[in-house]
């Protein structure tokens, strides 16, 4: 850039060395996309839910008549405590799988590089696409899975996967631990391996058993990740859309709707914004909960790191 | 052949001066022969100054004082070290230089430059680093080509120099490697080749051999120190061993908690250090302190250790009863059985070459080295005398030296 | 990469690592993998294989194209592909170039408050598409580009960007200080900086970045799902499902051709950048 030469290039060197200006300069094409298509519509759907915006009209401020109205829905009380039971199972069954699978890989293995990298498939794989092979394989008439349990003799009839409330969520939640368990399992494998095998050794020197090497060296080092992980598994978990959508759009009787698809389908399929917005405003204070869990398990992680072996 | 030794380095760059039709050596300026114009161009004529010099400089991070107001003159073609324990400011002190730090007052000149706001790129100076900063991208000749690519040399004059470079460091056959195929000497010198191309007016060394095993630690400084003969080429050198300052200073800038103890050629702070901070750090075994009292008599002044030892001084100042710190050198000390301080045997340490023997005297740890191979054993009793004229006397509450004539002193 | 208990390993009998290690995780990985098989399996068999009540329906007796032949010819599908490829490839180029800009200032310029933008980047990173999708598509129509890849190419960005950064950050700390002030001494400028040392350094970072950001895009739903409504301007996911799927008669046939294809181009750039997609998942969550 700004060479030798005249007067008036060093003078615009002086400045592109400057870091403060540099630094702004550097800043300004994500700040701009980021506060304009972020910052800006995250303060926008806040507002949104005060107000009875409707697709086609500005809507005008009504305060606190769409968390009122809310309260008092049986559906959105209903997705609500969906979403609640829908993240903590999912969330409680992924960790416990994930870690699982972690332990399993952290073994010595042929071809491991190459089982973990299949084994992070179906994370990669666009989330639609992949439900849209649950959809198939939990159909009423045709479901692989029914077939199967019919011929062992454990059941005579079809399951209903997707028919029965129960049943339907059980269903979206193993095709969310499905998804999940992959990211999960390779993060806390990445995290496993960076603990030190002489610690390991150690403890088998002192007298550890598989099972207290596993409590009080395996799980202590691993916390901070598993903090991190488990925060970005729940907020995943906790947004989810697209699984519901295309396995059961909230159905049947409702059973499976999410804060999510209940905010789509009143703000974008029924055209009431306001009404979408409030419901994806009333997530804000859950995330932010997870937020700072996530933000003080770095804090943790950063403090353990400075006495850490590395 | 993974490193040459010095004296064919000395050889080959002698080779290389003759044949460009130069005088081999001596004159305090002879790589001001390259053809060169520095980054900016048009400041040619500079090559005669290229002294550097700090007036009262001070670094402060916020609230915290870390440089309080440091003054250091360095000679045009002067090899200088920066010394002192780590966390005194040294290579604080360096980076200054560079321009890598801000100063917060006062003013650093190189040349007859004031370069305060004056970017790194700009001072023409040369650093090499304590990891060596090499770029893992690029090949030896790219490393060392990079600065002259950046001023835009034509290509012959680039690869003339790095080749030059390269034949007088021993680098030749490694030009076209990275830097992770190198062993840590080549890298160092890739380093130091780097530094070498651009003939700045002044290279500064952060460090530059702590990375080093301590066999090839020994060599470098040599060659470093060999390097600096040929070319002049004014150095400020930063270390915490002070054992390189010695060895391959011109002058040893002592620092400590962000000022200057003392500065000066190395055997003159060796044999007359300003402070008790300088006498304890040059020199290895460190010098041994004993606490010591003053008393008046009426034939004159005397150093008392416990209640045993009087030393005759003259001409101190100091009233009677004063505490002393009374220094004496390991090497300093003369082992008997009659007269002298008695000290108990704590260990005995046989290198060699000589035998150093630690023990306590008046409840103080002191260490004394002997050409003798004695074979004491631990808990037996010794005398020990210190030299006649080989002692120095501190005053104990500031630590400053006292100006003393030990009348026996020749 | 060993193993944590290499060394000890001869303590564990066979039958011992058959029970508490090959079993599981041989059902983990049928478990896993089952539904890609079924989804094969399914887009090869026609249509009467599909429907039929008898038969193994673990295997197809008579594979046919049939169903990819009616998804690439009867369908928009192929130019499905192509939106989603064209948004992918220009947002996470775009993303990628605003991310190393910005993660270079924040991390290696250290202006003032460089520590309090890295905190924001993480949070924007935590910020859901879910609670956003409303007021973006009030603010896409807004600005008359509602329904138009425009539209996805400058949302996307949003999630890219404070991923990407964060990433980008964790690799630009790598790389020491030391080798910035021997080029600044070198005479390089602080583009010269990023250009000519800290870039060519930071190419593993690169590729993390830009392969993970190009799968995010690929996969997105929820902002095409809203933003778009015109089958010309669809992207993969959303096209499946919402176009192929006809009333109450499923074309699983081609439902499970077109999620196959769709998923196709990342699983092939995963084959080829596993290390660097792992190494971008870890980062991001470790950093």
């Amino acid at each position: 850039m700004a060479e030798s030469g005249s007067a008036a290039q060093g003078h615009r060197g002086r400045l592109l060395d400057n870091r403060e200006f540099l630094g702004a300069l550097f800043l300004l094409p994500a700040a701009i996309l980021l506060l304009g298509l972020l910052a800006y519509p995250l303060g926008l759907g806040v507002w949104l839910g005060f107000t009875d915006a409707k697709v086609g009209s500005s809507g005008q401020w009504i305060g606190l008549e769409n968390f009122e109205f809310l309260v008092g829905d049986s559906v959105f009380l209903l997705s609500a405590w969906n979403t609640f039971i829908y993240t903590f199972t999912a969330s409680v069954i992924k960790f416990a799988l994930g870690l699982w699978l972690a332990l399993l890989l952290n073994e010595r293995l042929p071809f491991k590089a190459a089982l973990r990298a299949v084994v992070l498939l179906p994370f990669i794989v666009p989330t639609v696409l992949s439900a849209i092979a649950f959809w198939w394989l939990y159909d009423a008439q045709f479901s692989v899975l029914s077939w199967t349990l019919v011929r062992l003799g454990l059941i005579d009839h079809y399951i209903d996967f997707l028919g029965n409330p129960l049943l339907a969520r059980c269903s979206v939640i193993v095709a969310n631990v499905w998804r999940g368990v992959p990211f999960i399992a390779i993060s806390l494998l990445a995290g496993l391996q960076t603990i030190a095998p002489s610690l390991y050794e150690a403890a088998a020197i002192d007298g550890a058993t598989a099972l207290q090497k596993f409590r009080h060296v395996t799980l202590p080092l691993l916390s901070p990740i598993i903090a991190v992980v488990m925060t970005f598994s729940v907020l995943f978990t906790f947004t989810d859309f697209q699984l519901i959508w295309v396995l059961t759009h909230g159905g049947p009787l409702n059973a499976t709707h999410l804060m999510t698809t209940l905010s789509y389908q009143r703000g974008i399929s029924g055209g009431a914004l306001g009404e979408g917005a409030a419901i994806s405003t009333a997530m804000i204070p859950f995330l932010l909960l997870a937020v700072l869990f996530s933000y003080f398990g770095l804090q943790r992680r950063r403090w353990q790191q400075g006495g850490a072996d590395r | 052949m993974a490193v040459s030794l010095p004296g064919a380095l000395l050889a080959r760059w002698c080779l290389v001066r003759l044949r460009r039709g130069e005088p081999a050596g001596g004159a305090s300026n002879s790589s001001g022969s390259t053809p060169r114009a520095g980054p900016e161009g048009g400041r040619g004529a500079r090559r005669s100054m290229a002294s550097v010099e700090l007036r009262q400089v001070r670094k402060q991070y916020g609230q915290t004082s870390v440089i309080h107001g440091v003054d250091v003159g360095v000679r045009d073609g002067e090899f200088a070290v920066l010394v002192g324990p780590s966390g005194c400011g040294k290579s604080t002190l360096l980076r200054m230089i560079a321009g890598l730090e801000e100063i917060s007052s006062g003013e650093i000149l190189i040349g007859d430059r004031v370069v305060n706001r004056v970017p790194p790129k700009d001072r023409d100076i040369a650093m090499v680093f304590q990891n060596y900063a090499l770029y893992p991208h690029m090949s030896v000749f790219d490393n060392m080509a990079f600065s002259l690519r950046l001023a835009g040399r034509p290509r012959e004059d680039i690869q003339r120099r790095v080749e030059e470079a390269a034949r007088v460091l021993g680098l030749g056959e490694y030009l076209q490697r990275y830097p992770r195929q190198l062993s840590g000497g080549q890298r160092q010198r890739v380093a130091m080749g780097r530094a070498i191309v651009r003939a700045p007016q002044v290279f500064l060394f952060d460090e530059p051999l702590s990375n080093l095993d301590a066999r090839l630690r020994v060599q470098m400084r040599t060659e470093i120190r060999e390097l600096h003969q040929r070319l002049r080429t004014t150095s400020v050198y930063v270390t915490h061993d002070q054992i390189e300052a010695m060895t391959m200073a011109d002058r040893i800038v002592v620092m400590n908690l962000g000022r200057v103890e003392q500065s000066g050629a190395p055997l003159e702070l060796y044999d007359e250090p300003a402070n008790v901070f300088v006498a304890g750090f040059i020199g290895s075994p460190a010098m041994n302190f004993l606490p010591a009292r003053l008393r008046r008599t009426p034939d004159g002044v005397e150093a008392v250790l416990g209640d045993a030892l009087g030393l005759p001084l003259e001409g101190c100042e100091l009233p009677d009863g004063s505490a002393l710190t009374l220094g004496v050198r390991p090497e300093h000390f003369v082992i008997g059985s009659g007269a002298g301080l008695p000290a108990q045997v704590l260990g005995v340490e046989p290198t060699g070459a000589d035998t150093q023997i630690f023990c306590r005297v008046c409840g103080t740890p002191v260490t004394v080295i002997s050409r003798e191979r004695h074979r004491f054993e631990p808990g037996g009793m010794i005398r020990l005398t210190p030299l006649p004229g080989k002692t120095y006397l501190f005053d104990a509450a500031g630590g400053q030296r006292i100006p003393t004539r030990d009348p026996r002193r020749g | 990469m060993s193993a944590t208990d290499d060394g000890m390993s001869y303590l564990q009998s066979l039958p011992r690592r058959v029970v508490t290690l090959y079993v599981p995780l041989a059902v983990f990985l049928i478990v896993l993998l089952f539904p890609f098989y079924w989804m094969v399996i399914t887009s090869l068999k026609p249509d009467a294989e599909l429907l039929a009540a008898d038969g193994n329906p673990f295997w197809v007796v008579a594979p046919t194209l049939a169903h990819f032949r009616k998804l690439l010819f009867d369908t928009a599908y192929p130019r499905w592909m192509w939106n989603t490829l064209q948004v992918s490839v220009i947002s996470t180029f775009l993303s990628l170039a605003a991310s190393v800009l910005a993660a270079y200032a924040i991390e290696r310029l250290r202006m003032r408050g460089s520590r309090t933008l890295g905190i924001c980047v993480f949070l924007a990173y935590l910020v859901p598409p879910s609670i956003l999708f409303i007021p973006l598509a009030a603010i896409t129509f807004q600005l008359g580009i509602f329904d138009t890849r425009f539209a996805l190419i400058v949302t996307y960005p949003t999630f890219l960007i404070p991923f990407c950064t964060w990433l980008l950050m964790g690799y630009f700390r790598s790389i020491p200080f030391e080798l910035e002030e021997c080029a600044l001494i070198d005479g390089a400028s602080r583009w010269q900086i990023l250009v000519k040392i800290i870039l060519p350094l930071a190419v593993p970072g690169l590729i993390s970045a830009g392969i993970f950001a190009f799968t995010l895009s690929w996969n997105e739903f929820l902002y095409a799902l809203t933003f778009i409504s015109a089958s010309e301007n669809k992207t993969v996911p959303v096209g499946v499902i919402t176009e192929l799927v006809e009333g109450d008669v499923y074309h699983w046939g081609a439902l499970m051709a077109g999620a196959l294809m769709g998923s196709l181009p990342v699983a092939v750039l995963y084959a080829f950048f596993v290390e660097h997609y792992v190494a971008g998942m870890t980062g991001a969550v470790k950093e």
